[in-house]
């Protein structure tokens, strides 16, 4: 398929004969074999890349003027905003660019689990990636705590404490994680030397997700493999251009939080200097852990033997690390919903499920928000662990197309080629 | 698909980011105002005479501690004006060559002088309650200027049967209602430099004002920074689509 590039510039030659990164990259990023019937939502990982990198960009010029110190911290910030030159503008798009990291990923993930792209032979690409989510969410968590305002505080002792429901081990993970008594400035210090870590092991993370993937390819909308030249395109240029054009409406999305809604989705308490002494009336998380939170307040009971605040601890990580085995909870064998009569509707209903929890996340929890986000909690779980490898014996998929060229170039064919496909991609 | 995909991700986003920003208080009405809006502005006459307020009304009990004199320029002062109001304040300065502390003239880059020396001292000074900093208010509470304009013009009578506390006030916008804050403004009771005439709803217009640019006095350069930016990236997206059509062109 690929060929080995003849470099003409000799300085080039001399390199890539001693170190072969550029024919690497015209291997991986020039030649590489794409579907030809990748719709818009394939454009995420690529934005999800952009917006890690303007996140270190941005978060290394913050740490530049900010002051890790309980009594500087919060002023700090304000200083950024106010006297450093274009700090507002770096602040605002840090604030938000973690904003646009969760959009952008959990749509992401969510194009992954409508077009099956977790199953064989992808399953460690689709685990790097929960890694990642979680890596993410460590920073986004420390990140938040650093302006030191009432949410950063009470956030991050709410969070902390959860820790202590563990067994034998609880209260010595808080006592680390304070690196003292309570949250204070030992907290805040190890919060920002992890804070500025953390993005750097993503960047790892990330470089591993992206050579799996170009072990295994992209999959697609069709959710078969690619059989050969006709069903692909070189990455370059169709990919560069239409990962460009998406590039264009994200930059215009997220510009528009920048400068036309900064504060939207953060929270007022934060222009509010942590105060020990004060607790604010509804402590509530940024907005993406809302699905997670709500499921960590929806256990009020003990279950068994096990306490109401540990269940629900193990329930919030559990919520993530389920999608560990996804690939083999799922026993359906074609991969895409498209040819999925059922799952295509247990798929909404799964989103709706998770938007739920969301809104749920954000209300106190008590009366009928409670209520349901418990039903919204077992309904998660039961997906994954009920409806995936029930519904992958039980339901009849549709006829698949012979190849990816076939639908895209329209050519005949036709449903007895298509089922004829079905039953091989099944054996 | 791609359609219902799309519109379920802006669901997620509004139905997440709204809920969490309604948490709490009381329903705010909602104003118009000079700085709202993608060309939005702050109003410089209404600052200056919110800085009148502030002065001669807020400034005993509210400190401003993220403002500098200097930065009374922003509002349409010269330089000179800004000297000269920074000039009747009283400022602690040193130690000196003989490890004197002394004080002096505040001059522009002094930041606004506060009320009180401490926490302490101003609870000691209002009967337990302690007047917040206002310089981040606008931003500090859900609702923002609109929720300040509430409080300000909100004080009435309380309903018969409340049981008000020792020193509260009622207001009908403060969470809980009893405020320890009297109310801080009344009809003209403030003579304008400028000879506009002090309503309250006047008054509580110009404060708010004053205090939203406090909150945020880089917006107006937010704002038209973002109008350059947004014509740049549609620009550009535009050129990017036409290339990918071209590209793809012999693939369709
Ligand atoms: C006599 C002292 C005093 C004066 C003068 C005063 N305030 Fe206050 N203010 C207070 C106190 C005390 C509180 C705290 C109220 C409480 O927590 O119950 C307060 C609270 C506030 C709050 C916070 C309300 C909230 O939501 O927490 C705002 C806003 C405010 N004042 C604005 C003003 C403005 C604007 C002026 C000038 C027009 C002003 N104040 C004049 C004493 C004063
Ligand atoms: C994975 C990428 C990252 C994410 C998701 C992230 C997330 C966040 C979040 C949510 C905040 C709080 C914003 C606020 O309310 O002000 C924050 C603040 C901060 N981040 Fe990051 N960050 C990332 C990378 C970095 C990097 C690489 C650095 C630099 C070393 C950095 C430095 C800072 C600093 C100094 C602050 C405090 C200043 C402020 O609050 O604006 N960040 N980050």
């Amino acid at each position: 398929m690929s060929t080995a590039p003849q470099w003409k510039n000799p300085v080039v030659r001399w390199v890539d004969e001693r170190l072969p990164i550029f024919t690497y990259m015209d291997h991986e990023y020039n030649q590489f074999p794409m579907p030809r019937n990748l719709n818009y939502f394939w454009n995420f990982g690529a934005l999800a890349s952009i917006v890690l990198v303007v996140m270190i960009v941005t978060g290394i010029m913050l740490a530049m003027q900010y002051t890790p110190h309980v009594d500087h911290a919060f002023n700090s910030v304000e200083r950024i905003m106010r006297d450093v030159n274009y700090g507002w503008l770096i602040r605002y798009i840090h604030m938000n660019g973690a904003s646009m990291f969760f959009i952008v990923v959990f749509i992401h993930m969510f194009r992954g689990l409508y077009y099956g792209s977790y199953k064989a032979p992808r399953e460690l690409l689709w685990m790097l990636g929960v890694v990642i989510l979680l890596l993410m969410m460590a920073t986004a968590f420390m990140g938040y705590v650093l302006p030191w305002g009432q949410m950063s505080y009470w956030g991050a002792t709410v969070i902390t404490n959860l820790f202590s429901a563990i067994p034998l081990v609880g209260e010595w993970i808080v006592t680390l994680l304070w690196g003292g008594f309570a949250v204070d400035n030992a907290t805040l210090n190890r919060f920002f030397a992890l804070h500025y870590l953390l993005p750097f092991v993503l960047v790892g993370v990330v470089g591993a997700h992206v050579v799996s993937l170009h072990i295994t390819k992209s999959n697609n909308p069709d959710g078969i493999e690619m059989k050969g030249p006709q069903d692909s395109v070189p990455f370059h240029p169709y990919f560069t251009a239409k990962d460009s054009v998406g590039m264009g409406f994200f930059l215009i999305f997220f510009a528009f939080f920048v400068f036309f809604a900064p504060n939207y989705l953060g929270h007022p308490d934060n222009y509010i200097e942590a105060n020990a002494l004060v607790t604010p009336a509804h402590i509530v998380p940024e907005w993406y852990f809302l699905p997670f939170y709500a499921i960590l307040r929806s256990i009020t009971f003990d279950v068994l033997f096990i306490p109401a605040k540990l269940m629900g601890v193990i329930l919030m990580f559990g919520s993530i690390l389920i999608l560990f085995i996804l690939p083999w909870l799922d026993t359906a064998r074609v991969r895409s919903a498209k040819y999925r009569p059922i799952y295509k509707y247990v798929f909404w209903v799964f989103l709706i499920d998770c938007i739920v929890l969301g809104w749920v996340g954000a209300q106190p929890a008590e009366g009928t928000a409670l209520i349901i986000g418990q039903i919204g909690t077992f309904y998660y779980f039961i997906h994954f662990l009920v409806v995936m490898p029930v519904l992958g014996k039980i339901e009849t998929p549709l006829p698949l197309p012979a190849s990816i060229a076939e639908p895209v170039t329209g050519g005949g064919g036709g449903a007895s080629a298509g089922a004829a496909a079905a039953k091989m991609e099944k054996s | 698909m791609r359609k219902a995909m799309m519109s379920a991700a802006a669901a997620v986003l509004m139905a997440l980011s709204g809920s969490a920003l309604a948490a709490g208080g009381v329903e705010v009405p909602e104003r118009e105002w000079s700085f709202e809006g993608v060309f939005g502005t702050y109003d410089r006459a209404s600052m200056q005479r919110g800085l009148q307020i502030y002065k001669e009304s807020c400034s005993g009990c509210h400190s401003l501690n993220l403002i500098y004199f200097r930065n009374l320029t922003d509002l349409g002062y010269t330089e000179a004006q800004a000297k000269a109001f920074a000039a009747e304040y009283e400022v602690q300065d040193g130690p000196n060559d003989e490890g004197e502390m002394y004080t002096r003239a505040a001059i522009p880059s002094d930041r606004f002088v506060k009320p009180f020396p401490n926490d302490n001292a101003a609870r000691a000074g209002n009967n337990g309650a302690l007047p917040p900093d206002l310089s981040l208010m606008v931003e500090a509470r859900p609702g923002g200027a609109n929720y300040l304009y509430a409080l300000l013009t909100g004080y009435a009578d309380a309903p018969a049967g409340t049981d008000m506390m020792e020193g509260m006030n009622y207001n009908n916008y403060f969470p809980g209602h009893q405020i320890a804050m009297a109310p801080p403004l009344s009809e003209d009771g403030i003579e304008y430099e400028d000879g506009t005439k002090a309503t309250v709803a006047q008054q509580a217009e110009d404060i708010v004002t004053f205090l939203a640019w406090a909150s945020e006095p880089n917006m107006e350069a937010r704002k038209k920074m973002g109008i350059k930016v947004m014509i740049f990236l549609i620009v550009l997206t535009g050129i990017l689509i036409a290339v990918k059509k071209r590209v793809w062109a012999d693939v369709h």
